[in-house]
């Protein structure tokens, strides 16, 4: 399973990946929507974790970015942003696969994550 | 309550609200990498108790990593304090500048969010005015906002206090050409109705790109 997290929060994207490592889970971190979509044109990953409120290409815009070049790779959203029940919606709409309200909780997201590849 | 007090009151909501939410959000992101780092340090004390020796300094560097999240918070809580006192006091002798900065800081995740810088450039003396303080900030916002959405292609807003006869003057540069139908929207009843409760005046300069509030130097409501 190969990971790619991305958040404007270099520090939490940075020790969520060292967290995910730890349990055996190939993960990379970006820290904008610009330089996922980089990261994507070399690499190619399962999953990407997306915080939702970006600087410049919000979560929702770079998941449509992102599922254009790789139609395949399946999206997490997470924010600490608003109600989660508007966050949900958003999510939905969006096209989410499933969504996380932080803080995180990592073995959540380890279960997600391999429900969401089982789809 | 007469209709221009009524649209001082809403905005006062919406603008208590607006920079509200962008606190808690940023203090929920801090929650986020502490819970992460501490998390880290559960899982390293796993790993140690597999045998696997980790390096003093290494929990040394999460505890400093944990110590510097401690410290942000702590200043974002003091400016939400600050904030939260503004409405004490109806009418206070303010320095121009301070609020100035104090609204670039207060709104520095908003502008990030939109990528934009806000810089404050200070005058060598000192700009006071006596003012309702929470009213002041509000225009402020309220201008940076829209501001921010003319942003030109360095994408960094100034905003220049000047001291001015009877009173003081707010600048707001680095703005792009303006759009007619964005120059017709601004100043819009908010604007118009809190700068009225401030006794001063508001324009949008299409020639010189520019957002100008004049102030007095003393109101009376």
């Amino acid at each position: 399973m190969r990971i790619l997290l991305i958040d404007d929060e270099a520090e939490l994207v940075s020790t969520l990946a060292e967290r995910l490592s730890i349990r055996g889970i190939d993960a990379d971190w970006v820290c904008s929507g610009k330089d996922a979509l980089k990261k994507i044109e070399g690499a190619s990953y399962d999953i990407a974790v997306v915080d939702i409120k970006m600087p410049k290409i919000g979560g929702i815009q770079l998941k449509r970015m992102m599922a254009e070049k790789n139609p395949g790779m399946k999206f997490i959203f997470m924010t600490g942003h608003g109600s989660e029940a508007d966050f949900r919606a958003g999510s939905e709409e969006a096209g989410a696969d499933y969504y996380l309200v932080k803080p995180v909780d990592i073995e959540e997201l380890m279960t997600k994550m391999k429900e969401v590849l089982e789809k | 309550m007469n209709k221009q007090w009524e649209i001082v009151g809403n905005e006062g909501f919406r603008f208590f609200g607006k920079m509200n939410a962008s606190i808690s959000h940023e203090v929920k992101n801090i929650l986020a990498i502490i819970n992460e780092i501490s998390g880290l340090l559960e899982d390293l004390t796993s790993v140690v108790e597999k045998g696997v020796p980790i390096e003093p300094e290494r929990l040394k560097a999460l505890a400093g990593k944990i110590q510097q999240q401690v410290r942000r918070a702590d200043g974002i809580v003091r400016n939400m304090n600050t904030f939260a006192h503004t409405v004490d006091e109806a009418k206070k002798t303010v320095d121009v500048g301070e609020i100035l900065a104090f609204m670039a800081t207060l709104s520095g995740r908003l502008a990030s969010m939109r990528g934009v810088e806000v810089q404050v450039t200070l005058s060598e003396h000192p700009v006071t005015i006596t003012t309702n303080p929470f009213l002041l900030e509000n225009i402020i916002w309220l201008s940076l906002d829209f501001a921010m959405g003319l942003a030109n292609e360095e994408k960094t807003v100034r905003l220049i206090p000047e001291a001015d006869e009877g009173g003081a003057i707010i600048r707001f540069t680095g703005l792009k050409a303006i759009p007619a139908d964005q120059a017709s929207r601004f100043p819009a009843d908010g604007e118009n109705a809190l700068i009225q409760a401030l006794g001063g005046k508001i324009a949008l300069d299409q020639d010189i790109r520019e957002i100008i509030l004049c102030l007095p130097e003393t109101h009376e409501q």
